[in-house]
């Protein structure tokens, strides 16, 4: 089938040509920090996560989002995503490996990555996030390319690939939930020691993930005349909008939490991301437009009409999804290290170089995902 | 005690041991009976191996006298700190920091209030607590970071991965990371201790290098009686006479990290 990613448009290699121009400048910013250290990144003492972790948790739950077609499919026989299935399949390989490499990208000492598996240590939720990550990817890989090859050979799947595609159910919710983990457990840290970070995550993963997958498909059908099927995307849709609700709810039941309670330690970190505190604030414009952004997706998204709507159900699916990658991608990370645990205050803000080094992980991450969806693609289009 | 009480508590005790107990668990799948090391797969407490001449304890403590103590006794202690262990002086956001003076209501957030007396200590000196139940250890994903028996939490600066998580898991800001290569930011190197690289993790050590041979910890000699050490659980000590004479108090106690650094009030 690999075949199939060799055989393309102008229009494709051209993409893929750019996609690999800027993986460049991602590796020209990487070897500055391999060289000088990771004081080329605006993270400092106090912000010890920065831009790369929080990408890595973000992108842990647009990886997640498979599971909201695999459930529909295989646990209650809805027939009608049969057909997208796959980009599910490949998009959590492509956002998985996403991960991967922003975590390597954040290591100090890279080199000595195999010592996680030198010195296996399983109180460390690190450990724990390493086994499940790696087994989504391997899980996604398998699932993905053996029920592919079986619809180009229009045969039946083989038997024991069921036992992985259940298996992939609670797995994809382990991987939010052990990322999740890696917050929730940490004393001192107040913005993230609250045993509805892992519910959270996991709402926000369901909601930015299959928008994420929406914009994609309608991507692919725009270029390749990939038809998903009638009402899918807006059934889809219907998924995206409730997980928000749930996000947004969840997310409220924290604001009173902290709220209510007035406990310092715990309120700071709410106080500085949407306030400011004591004159440092440079997430609160950013935070209110995570807020609006979600809640006019909800709104767009909640009536029927503008789900089967193209050009709705896109806008919608956007504002969920930006929103969504502001509230991880930027807030969750460095709001928990905002005030520090003596209650001083360092802001964080990525560097140039930072965005560079992120901006090439990205791009080698939709070359892959292109690719795969050159190959899934290419194969439906053949059998049809 | 009724059946159900039985049940769970047997229950409690099973699930302690899978966490609570991580450390006898752990000895067991490790060392077999011998001396406890490195655990094989959960970290659990390094044996010290104490030459003729080395200070030991069953578990090393510090009291710090927080009215004895001067911004001028800090500074000396941070001197002598940072220069005997070639900790760098980075003018930036990203400096280390071993040991440090900060204002008493930032060590102290819980216990501080606008109307002390005057006269209340202003400052204070932070440093790594050597916690009894460490969360750095507890995160660490390769046991770089690692407690021996007497209860000093250390860094194998050559097996840390720089993955910064012990940072993210300490409450009390005591860990620093190398965001450069320290070497240009050491005024003067210091041959007998070892110069770190970038891309690690580093923190107060309790002076166990000095420990080993036969002295206290660098910042107590210089301290001028400000600062003890001894061993806690010996109730002749230094540290357990200064704490049954004053009362005393830990950083955030409540978080359960158990800090064997006290601070006289």
């Amino acid at each position: 089938m690999l075949e199939k990613a060799l055989q393309g448009t102008k229009l494709y290699w051209g993409w893929l040509a750019f996609l690999a121009l800027l993986v460049l400048v991602g590796v020209g910013c990487y070897w500055q920090q391999l060289t000088h250290g990771l004081t080329i990144t605006g993270m400092s003492r106090d912000v010890t996560w920065g831009f790369y972790i929080a990408q890595f948790t973000f992108l842990v739950g647009v990886a997640a989002s498979a599971v909201m077609l695999v459930i529909p499919k295989y646990l209650h026989d809805y027939k009608k995503f049969t057909k997208i299935l796959i980009l599910g399949e490949f998009n959590a390989v492509a956002m998985v490996l996403l991960c991967l490499l922003f975590i390597v990208a954040d290591l100090g000492s890279p080199q000595r990555l195999m010592n996680v598996l030198l010195h296996p240590t399983p109180n460390s939720i690190l450990f724990w996030d390493m086994v499940v990550l790696n087994g989504y990817l391997l899980i996604n890989i398998l699932v993905g390319w053996v029920t592919l090859e079986a619809e180009r050979k229009q045969v039946e799947p083989p038997h024991w690939i069921k036992f992985f595609i259940y298996l992939s159910i609670p797995w994809a919710v382990s991987i939010h939930t052990v990322t999740a983990f890696l917050y929730a457990g940490l004393p001192g840290r107040g913005y993230w020691l609250t045993a509805v970070l892992a519910a959270r995550f996991l709402s926000s993963a369901f909601a930015a993930g299959p928008a994420f997958l929406i914009l994609v498909t309608y991507i692919a059908r725009a270029f390749t005349g990939f038809d998903p099927g009638k009402d899918v995307l807006a059934t889809l849709g219907k998924t995206v909008v409730y997980a928000m609700i749930v996000n947004i709810f969840l997310f409220l039941c924290e604001v009173f939490t902290v709220s209510y309670s007035q406990i310092p330690s715990h309120s700071a970190h709410l106080q500085y991301l949407f306030f400011g505190y004591h004159g440092h604030g440079v997430l609160v414009p950013w935070m209110w437009a995570s807020m609006i952004m979600g809640v006019a997706g909800i709104l767009v998204l909640l009536v029927p009409k503008n789900r089967k709507q193209d050009n709705m159900l896109i806008i919608g699916c956007l504002l969920v999804f930006i929103g969504a990658w502001i509230d991880k991608g930027l807030g969750m990370i460095g709001g928990g290290f905002v005030p520090n645990p003596l209650h001083e205050i360092t802001e964080y803000v990525p560097t140039q170089l930072e965005l560079g080094v992120s901006l090439g992980i990205y791009a080698l991450g939709f070359l892959v995902l292109t690719v795969l969806y050159k190959i899934a693609i290419g194969v439906k289009q053949e059998v049809e | 005690m009724n059946t159900t009480r039985r049940c769970f508590l047997k229950l409690a005790s099973i699930a302690a041991l899978g966490w609570g107990g991580v450390r006898p668990a752990a000895q067991v799948l490790a060392s077999g009976g011998a001396a406890p090391s490195e655990g094989l797969l959960f970290a659990s407490r390094h044996a010290v191996h104490a030459g003729p001449h080395a200070l030991t304890a069953k578990r090393w403590a510090m009291v710090i006298d927080t009215r004895a103590l001067t911004s001028e006794i800090i500074k000396d202690m941070v001197e002598v700190c940072h220069r005997i262990h070639n900790v760098p002086d980075i003018p930036t956001k990203q400096n280390i920091k071993w040991i440090w003076e900060t204002h008493f209501e930032n060590l102290f957030l819980d216990d501080v209030h606008e109307h002390l007396p005057a006269d209340h200590p202003q400052i204070g000196v932070a440093l790594c607590n050597h916690c009894d139940n460490p969360p750095c250890v507890r995160v660490c994903p390769t046991k770089a970071t690692f407690q021996r028996e007497d209860g000093i939490v250390m860094m194998d600066f050559h097996r840390c991965i720089g993955c910064r998580y012990c940072m993210a898991g300490c409450p009390y800001g005591s860990r620093s990371f190398n965001f450069m290569d320290p070497r240009p930011y050491i005024a003067k190197i210091t041959p007998e201790f070892p110069t770190r690289t970038k891309g690690v993790v580093e923190k107060c050590e309790f002076c166990a290098e000095r420990l080993a041979e036969g002295k206290l910890p660098a910042c107590v000699e210089v301290s001028r009686g400000a600062v003890v050490f001894g061993d806690l659980a010996d109730p002749e000590s230094p540290v357990r006479k200064a704490l049954a004479s004053r009362y005393s108090i830990r950083r955030s106690p409540t978080l359960g990290t158990q800090p064997c650094v006290y601070y006289l009030v």
